[in-house]
């Protein structure tokens, strides 16, 4: 016990001095630094000694733990890679195709083990649920995020989004101009949602801009369930669950999902097009937070300022997300225009579901579904 | 001593956790909320076709599966036809999940080869709509494991009957008919029994090949377990998932009692 507990103070020394050292080396005159304390609870890179001592501190713990962030979603691969190599940290992907409810289950059951998750990327409705488990945070482009976007204090600020879509195999089935073409018999056996309504918030989101196409409002989704309920019983809606791999294959030449997901698809099936009607343009983001028991705080804060430079937002715009600063960094003229040219493109006035209109929308679709689907 | 060990981690232990917390709410509070939510519209109708799944491919399975097994059994003991059979068996027993529902969708769904070469030949089987993502869809392809499950389990007991037992039934003066009522029927029907019992079961328990081919619905009671359990809008319900979880436990238990029930009684014919 005695060595243990020399070999722990050890550690601890050692780490200590490479902190300072690093510190020293870095801030250029200041002496900032960023301990592990303080980098916990600090909520912004300048309270924690400046960017270059929040760096510092980040290499020093030198290992990030993320969860539920597919490769191949919004260009995650390229932005995990990047953060890896530009620090040099090295970063545990955790259970990628997890849910958003998976990664908040995994902050309350490995707390601040090693193993936990430092940062979340999170739908909305679980944001709003489990504030208390995220540490407040603001990264230094603040101040280009919408106030409707974010939490005032920074405990969630939302990173990419787009607009829910139609996307279709136009060498399958004819142009779609309006939602009411899919009862054409052209469509039969052929339209799917990207996951379960009761349970994926982009399939939630697909029955909602049904719902808002067919005259309903966010306030009232059951026009959008009544919509499937009638393309189910005229054999056109299939239950099947679309993948990548039943687009390239055919067998759901529909899916509604949302425009930056879709666009992807253009990789296997060249003849795949995005439709947004104008009439129903909605518009979901997720978002960002930072574990409030994060074991390695200092790194989870360094992958938030990454994330929202104009190297991160330009990765997520290369994967067809549209990042939250889309709007400011086309002002400054730091936006990537080639990756900007590839959404698809939108008329209208973008709606978004407030807190309390998405969990009407919940409650009336875990009620109804099942039995409008069966 | 550690087969009660065993059992006490892996059955038990895990079983108090999930009845425990089938009654509490979302702030760790009593409650026989999750049990009443049962009686949600879709969960009955999810308990009911599930149940009625899991048995008729576990009927059909286990007879499919038994006379398959039987004419195995009538062959040569070490001939190819039975090594192959016993292999192929082996590995399409463990064949389930994603990976089987999108073979079959590759073949036989709407896209799939086979498929558009029926209906270029004048045979649109989805005429009347794409029954493959509907509950004789799920039957098709639970079958798909189940049968292979049924010959690894019963051939050992095909095997225990003697050729001598039918040799002195026919010295005796008995038919084929008085053979399979009076001497290998009633030998083999507690095994078959059994075996149905589990091929039940593992239907029962099937998750990821039912949620890969009927993912809205969620017709499986494993999938509501899944829905109230990860849900990203927020449908966030630990404790009614746990109350399904004890159904789904209570009626394995049912039918297992059922199934000692019928045991005895066929043990007392011998």
């Amino acid at each position: 016990m005695r060595l243990g507990s020399l070999t722990r103070r050890l550690g601890i020394a050692v780490v200590a001095l490479f902190v300072v050292a690093a510190c020293g080396s870095s801030s250029g005159g200041g002496s900032a630094s960023c301990s592990e304390s303080s980098a916990k609870t600090a909520t912004s890179a300048s309270a924690c000694g400046g960017m270059s001592a929040l760096e510092a501190a980040a290499k020093a713990e030198g290992k990030l733990n993320v969860i539920a962030l597919p490769r191949d979603w919004a260009n995650y691969g390229a932005i995990l890679d990047g953060f890896a190599a530009k620090y040099g940290i090295k970063i545990t992907s955790d259970n990628p195709d997890g849910s958003s409810q998976d990664e908040v289950n995994a902050v309350k059951q490995l707390g601040s083990t090693s193993r936990a998750p430092d940062v979340l990327d999170v739908g909305m409705a679980v944001a709003l649920a489990n504030t208390d488990l995220f540490a407040p945070y603001k990264v230094a482009t603040w101040g280009d995020i919408l106030d409707s976007q974010k939490e005032s204090t920074g405990l969630w600020f939302q990173d990419y989004g787009g607009f829910m879509s139609i996307g279709y195999d136009s060498s399958k089935v004819p142009d779609i101009k309006s939602i009411d073409d899919l009862k054409g018999a052209a469509f039969k056996g052929k339209v799917a949602l990207n996951g379960n309504p009761k349970q994926a918030n982009a399939a939630l989101n697909g029955v909602m801009m049904a719902n808002l196409a067919k005259g309903g409002s966010l306030d009232d989704i059951s026009a959008g369930v009544q919509f499937f309920h009638d393309l189910k019983k005229a054999g056109t809606f299939v239950p099947v669950q679309a993948t990548t791999a039943t687009v390239k294959n055919g067998t759901t030449p529909v899916v509604f999902d949302w425009d930056y997901l879709s666009a992807g698809h253009g990789k296997d099936v060249p003849a795949w097009k995005v439709f947004v009607p104008n009439n129903a343009i909605l518009g979901g983001y997720y978002a960002q937070a930072i574990s409030k028991t994060a074991p390695h705080p200092a790194a989870a804060r360094l992958w938030e300022e990454y994330l929202y430079s104009d190297e991160g937002q330009n990765l997520w715009l290369k994967g067809l997300a549209r990042p939250v600063r889309q709007a400011a960094m086309e002002k400054s003229g730091k936006i990537d225009q080639a990756a900007a040219a590839k959404l698809p493109a939108v008329n209208g006035t973008p709606q978004f579901m407030s807190d309390t209109q998405s969990t009407a929308a919940k409650n009336y679709v875990v009620a109804h579904w099942d039995a409008a689907i069966a | 001593m550690p087969f009660l060990a065993y059992v006490g981690f892996f059955l038990v232990l895990p079983s108090v956790i999930i009845g425990i917390g089938a009654f509490l709410n979302a702030d760790n509070a009593f409650t026989l909320d999750n049990f009443r939510n049962l009686s949600r519209s879709y969960v009955f109708k999810a308990t009911i076709d599930t149940t009625v799944i899991s048995a008729i491919t576990a009927l059909l399975g286990a007879s499919l599966g038994a006379i398959l097994a039987y004419a195995i059994v009538t062959g040569s003991p070490n001939g190819l036809l039975r090594r192959l059979t016993v292999s192929a068996s082996g590995v399409l027993a463990q064949f389930g999940g994603v990976t089987l529902a999108f073979a079959f969708i590759a073949s036989i769904g709407s896209a799939g080869f086979v498929y558009l070469f029926a209906k270029a030949h004048g045979f649109d089987y989805y005429a009347h709509g794409i029954w493959l993502f509907d509950i004789p869809g799920l039957d098709l392809v639970y079958l798909y494991f189940q049968i292979p499950l049924m010959v690894l389990v019963f051939l050992p007991a095909l095997d225990g009957i003697k050729p001598q037992w039918r040799e002195a039934a026919e010295s005796l003066g008995g038919n084929t008919w008085h053979y399979w009522r009076h001497v290998a029927g009633p030998l083999l029907f507690p095994a078959f029994l059994g075996a149905v019992l589990l091929l039940f079961a593992n239907a029962f328990s099937a998750y990821a090949t039912a949620n890969a081919l009927i993912n809205q619905g969620q017709p499986v009671l494993a999938q509501q377990i899944a829905g109230a359990m990860s849900s990203e809008v927020g449908a966030f319900e630990p404790g009614f998932a746990k109350a399904i979880a004890i159904e789904m436990i209570i009626i394995v238990t049912l039918v297992t009692i059922l199934y000692s029930l019928l045991q005895r009684r066929t043990a007392r014919w011998l």
